[in-house]
């Protein structure tokens, strides 16, 4: 834990959460203040870059690292809720920037204060959540990035075992991509479809009411394909389970 | 060394995927490949510690190739050998096939190599008139189907056994008389047997090439290495110059690693130094013993970023764990080289313009790097080459344009925001209640899944309107 009593958080909203679902945002805002942060979502973001990184267009990439790091620089901690963006930020940015004699060193120091959400809560601020309930049985899938990058496995499930009522499901392989990777999964469209299809199957097999994971992409991608196969399996992001809002509508469901 | 005409990844791909016995035999044995490999790893409490050793031996031989190299060859040449260089494919080709024009070879055989493929050694071969035997049981069965191999250890895993026994029922003469692994493995040795002994070349590849002692290593299961390169008058030994190890006891160190990564064992059956050729009172052995050593791009590779490919085994645990292989398999990629070592080495060998889809048909999700025994940051590789079809223009134009377009929004953060507003609910057009499942810019997408229709207002229009109504979540 760090030493901070109230630190200030820079909230990294992700484009994803954004557009698609700004309820996981506002459950990312009310955890870190319960967790005891000071959380502003600085108006200067717009999204970490991936869709440039992964397409090998490193200038672009760039330029929107510098202008995140400078509207950033302020605050004690950056936090998103997506492994894969701040695995983005933490890993990918300093690399890019190494050669820069101005920003080699922002971009480091940038990255040893960013964290995605979960690993934040458990590893920096000895969080919690209290007092939650959900009568579910819920089975949860590793997203890469957040994974294999961060390092991010028992944090989700450290806090998950706090909400009372929710039972956990394994899945068989919980740590095998389910074919989102970005613009991968548009690109090459029907290998990613024979991806998703077998993580579908296997989160099917578990029987369990919610699939959770840290990063709406997978999550989209995997609550997509169960849609389109017709299951009954509803999908949140974990942090939504976390700040009790999960009893509202699910991924896809009409509020 | 692969034809220019070759129909486009997308397309292999697809028809891949359309393959249900395919899928089948792949999920067997990259299914069994990775339980095992997991068991090995989990029963040997100091294998991170062998893989940094592992790394550490092959950057050091990386770092001074061309003191290993000498050292090698004077060892080699001093033990009766006789070393041949070859810069690329088209050298290498030339070198073998001379070699066994020279003995006026009729018939070759040849252990499995994944260095003969690269180099095109089956078709120069034949081109030559020259009769090519594989004695590998895989070998011999895409040899029998006519096919190229499409994983690194096991290049007949596309074939299921039910495939295998009709291919041996047309190529067997006398057809086998069951359909049971046992009965097929023997018929196939009848066949061989006859070949092993009438060969007068036998061509292997090399594991590792070991500097101090000049010997090369080769490693197998079933021993028909030593069948191809003990009774013919001639053995050749092709192989990369990266595979050179300072000596013995670098190989089994890096042995330790190759088996436990490609099969989950702790040994292979059969682990052979060749020295030199029968010297006079041995009791066999081929009469002369040539090794030639492949370049073929490799010293490129050692003077840019893809120079930690280098440090490749060639152990295939990347594509066993790769969800882009198991849903294609390996012909798919179109390379001798298939899964993620492959898609970093192709572009290598064949050229980026020729095969660009390999890295970027990749979802990045880092599982190969994690398996690797040698820890080649394969999705750093494959960055490394999407970055360079971009600079060099090869992306497509549409993708330039959209990505283009997205970077000017995503530098000014007011009119990003504006887009998203407008974004969101234009989106919200195309579907009703929570799902869309036509779209006309994002056809992939829905192709296959349905995407969660957005609510309508962006998270940062409801944060700034809470925000000015004082309240904050
Ligand atoms: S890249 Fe690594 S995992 Fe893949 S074949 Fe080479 S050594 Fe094995």
């Amino acid at each position: 834990m760090s030493g901070k009593p109230n630190p200030r958080v820079g909230l990294f909203v992700t484009c994803l959460v954004d557009a698609i679902r700004p309820q996981i945002g506002f459950a990312a805002i009310q955890l870190l203040e319960e967790a005891g942060c000071t959380v502003e979502v600085p108006q200067a973001q717009t999204c970490c870059g991936q869709p440039a990184f992964n397409s090998g267009d490193n200038r672009d990439t760039e330029r929107l690292a510098r202008q995140t790091i400078a509207a950033f620089e302020g605050f004690d901690h950056v936090v998103l809720p997506s492994g894969s963006c701040a695995a983005t930020m933490v890993h990918g940015w300093p690399d890019l920037l190494a050669g820069d004699p101005d920003w080699a060193a922002r971009a480091k120091a940038f990255a040893a204060k960013t964290h995605e959400i979960t690993s934040f809560l458990v590893d920096v601020m000895g969080y919690a959540p209290q007092g939650r309930r959900l009568d579910a049985s819920a089975t949860y899938h590793d997203s890469c990035s957040g994974l294999r990058e961060l390092g991010i496995a028992g944090q989700p499930r450290a806090l998950l075992s706090h909400v009372e009522g929710l039972r956990m499901r394994g899945l068989e392989g919980n740590d095998v991509c389910c074919g989102f990777g970005g613009t991968f999964c548009v690109k090459y469209s029907a290998i990613s479809n024979g991806i998703v299809t077998e993580k579908a199957e296997a989160v099917e097999k578990t029987g369990a009411d919610l699939l959770l994971a840290g990063d709406l992409g997978c999550l989209m991608n995997m609550a997509g394909k169960l849609h389109r196969r017709g299951a009954k399996t509803r999908c949140f992001h974990t942090i939504e389970v976390l700040a009790g809002v999960a009893s509202g509508p699910a991924i896809g469901e009409e509020g | 060394m692969q034809t220019a005409t070759k129909t486009p990844f997308k397309d292999r791909a697809r028809a891949a995927l359309a393959d249900r016995t395919l899928k089948l035999a792949i999920d067997r044995t990259t299914g069994t490949a990775e339980t095992k490999r997991a068991a090995a790893v989990a029963g040997f409490p100091e294998f991170q510690a062998a893989r940094e050793r592992g790394r550490a031996i092959k950057d050091h031989v990386i770092a001074n190739l061309g003191h290993y190299l000498e050292m090698f060859e004077r060892n080699a040449t001093a033990s009766g050998a006789q070393v041949h260089w070859a810069s690329d494919d088209a050298e290498a080709r030339a070198i073998v096939t001379r070699i066994c024009l020279n003995a006026n070879a009729k018939i070759v055989t040849r252990s499995k190599s994944m260095l003969g493929e690269e180099i095109g050694l089956p078709h120069a071969l034949a081109d030559a008139g020259i009769e090519r035997v594989e004695t590998d049981l895989a070998e011999h069965i895409i040899q029998l189907a006519g096919e190229a191999p499409s994983h690194i250890i096991w290049p007949a895993m596309h074939r299921t056994r039910e495939q295998v026994a009709d291919l041996f029922r047309e190529g067997h003469n006398p057809p086998p008389e069951a359909e049971d692994p046992a009965t097929m493995v023997q018929s196939a040795r009848v066949q061989l047997r006859a070949k092993f002994l009438g060969a007068d070349v036998g061509i292997s590849g090399a594991n590792f090439l070991v500097a101090d002692t000049g010997a090369t290593c080769t490693v197998t299961n079933e021993g028909n290495a030593e069948l191809t390169t003990t009774p013919p008058r001639i053995h050749i030994v092709t192989a990369g110059i990266e595979k050179i190890v300072p000596s013995t006891a670098h190989a089994f160190a890096l042995l330790r690693l190759l088996v436990r990564s490609a099969t989950g064992g702790e040994m292979t059956q059969y682990t052979t130094f060749h020295c030199g050729p029968k010297r006079p009172g041995d009791a066999d052995g081929p009469e002369e013993m040539h090794i030639v050593l492949v370049d073929n791009g490799r010293t490129r590779m050692l003077a840019d970023e893809f120079r930690e490919m280098l440090r490749c085994i060639r152990c295939g645990a990347c594509m066993n764990h790769c969800v882009v292989y198991r849903q294609i398999g390996g012909h798919a990629y179109g390379g001798t080289y298939p899964g993620p070592m492959g898609s970093v080495l192709t572009p290598v060998l064949d050229g980026l313009a020729a095969s660009r889809d390999l890295p970027n048909a990749c979802t990045m999700n880092g599982r190969c790097a994690e398996v690797c025994p040698v820890e080649i940051p394969l999705p750093t590789l494959l960055r490394a080459w999407r970055v360079r079809s971009w600079r060099e223009g090869l992306e497509p134009g549409t993708l330039r344009a959209g990505i283009g377009l997205w970077a000017r929004l995503a530098h000014r953060p007011r009119l990003y925001r504006l887009a998203s507003r407008i974004g969101v609910r234009a989106l919200r057009l195309f579907g009703k209640g929570g799902w869309i499942s036509r779209l006309p810019l994002a056809g992939g997408w829905t192709a296959y899944r349905d995407l969660p229709r957005p609510p309508g207002r962006t998270f940062m229009e409801q944060y700034r309107a809470r925000q000015k109504k004082g309240t904050r979540t």
